[in-house]
């Protein structure tokens, strides 16, 4: 309903951006407060998630992604696809060594 | 008067396959970090206790406040391309100036934190610190190592803002042209992405 311009360079009013700011700077804050109480292991866990989320803001809001070609998209999955792959693979390895 | 301006209208350029092209070098730039964070991931799970031990030297509240200034940076930066978009060249020039005060702002924060960090000796090669257990050794080099070459991006990113800065105000960059700054900014969030990362992983060990 609202894609009725096909115009791909959408109007981004300063409002929204401001809000996302708030959101992030929430966000660091919670980070900050949350590593004060200990989760054990959780910890990380939790500190990944919201750099996560927050990583997610940045991308979709301030770099755009939400109004870009899908092509973008794909892109990006396939990359950070490819960083996950490594990490796994690294952790497969390195499970063997150490235990 | 119209003929001139039809012709501008017909210059070649394509705006997306240019944003295309800087994501693509984004992504080499995520290969060279995301080479790092691997490297970290595998220390620290060899070294939890170590890193732990280490990460309590630094300075929880420089490093927040660095986050925050970083995240602001983003904004402004974002806020400058929506202002060119509406034709608010002085606005916009603005707004780019204050995103490199705080880059500056958060590379002054990092001085006071290494110069601390040096005067305490947890510096690589320092005497006091090739004494400490192997995993705060490595936890100090992989701090250098990322912190120091994510310092390098900031520096690299207020240059590229710089001249930005420059085409804005030279009339290079404009509402119909805008895709410089565009680029500059996609850089700059990347640099902002890497942080958020960097931050809890060096700051807010548990």
């Amino acid at each position: 309903m609202e894609k009725i311009k096909s115009n791909s360079d959408h109007e981004h009013g300063y409002g929204l951006y401001v809000l996302v700011w708030l959101a992030l700077v929430t966000l660091t804050g919670l980070t900050a407060a949350v590593a004060g109480i200990n989760f054990g292991k959780l910890s990380i866990v939790v500190a990944l998630l919201i750099a996560i989320v927050k990583s997610y803001l940045v991308l979709t809001e301030f770099m755009h992604l939400k109004t870009e070609e899908r092509t973008f998209r794909i892109f990006i999955f396939v990359a950070l696809f490819f960083i996950l792959i490594s990490l796994t693979l690294l952790f497969t390895d390195y499970s063997f060594y150490t235990r | 008067m119209t003929t001139q301006e039809h012709a501008v209208e017909n210059v070649h350029r394509d705006d997306i396959r240019s944003r295309m092209g800087m994501w693509l070098f984004l992504f080499s730039e995520l290969i060279l970090f995301g080479g790092l964070f691997l490297m970290y991931s595998v220390y620290r799970y060899m070294h939890q206790q170590d890193f732990s031990i280490a990460s309590k030297e630094m300075n929880t509240f420089l490093g927040t406040l660095n986050t925050v200034i970083l995240l602001t940076s983003s904004l402004t930066m974002a806020l400058s391309i929506a202002a060119i978009k509406k034709g608010k060249k002085g606005f916009s020039i603005f707004l780019q100036i204050v995103t490199i005060l705080c880059g500056i702002a958060f590379m002054v924060n990092k001085v006071i934190e290494w110069s601390h960090e040096f005067a305490e000796g947890n510096f690589p090669g320092s005497s006091i610190l090739a004494n400490k257990p192997s995993g705060q050794i490595l936890y100090f080099g992989m701090y250098y190592s990322m912190v120091g070459l994510h310092g390098l991006h900031v520096l690299i990113g207020m240059a590229i803002i710089g001249f930005m800065t420059v085409f804005t105000i030279r009339g290079k960059i404009t509402k119909d042209d805008y895709v410089k700054l565009e680029a500059a900014g996609l850089y700059w969030h990347l640099v902002d992405i890497i942080w958020i990362f960097l931050f809890p992983l060096f700051y807010l060990i548990t």
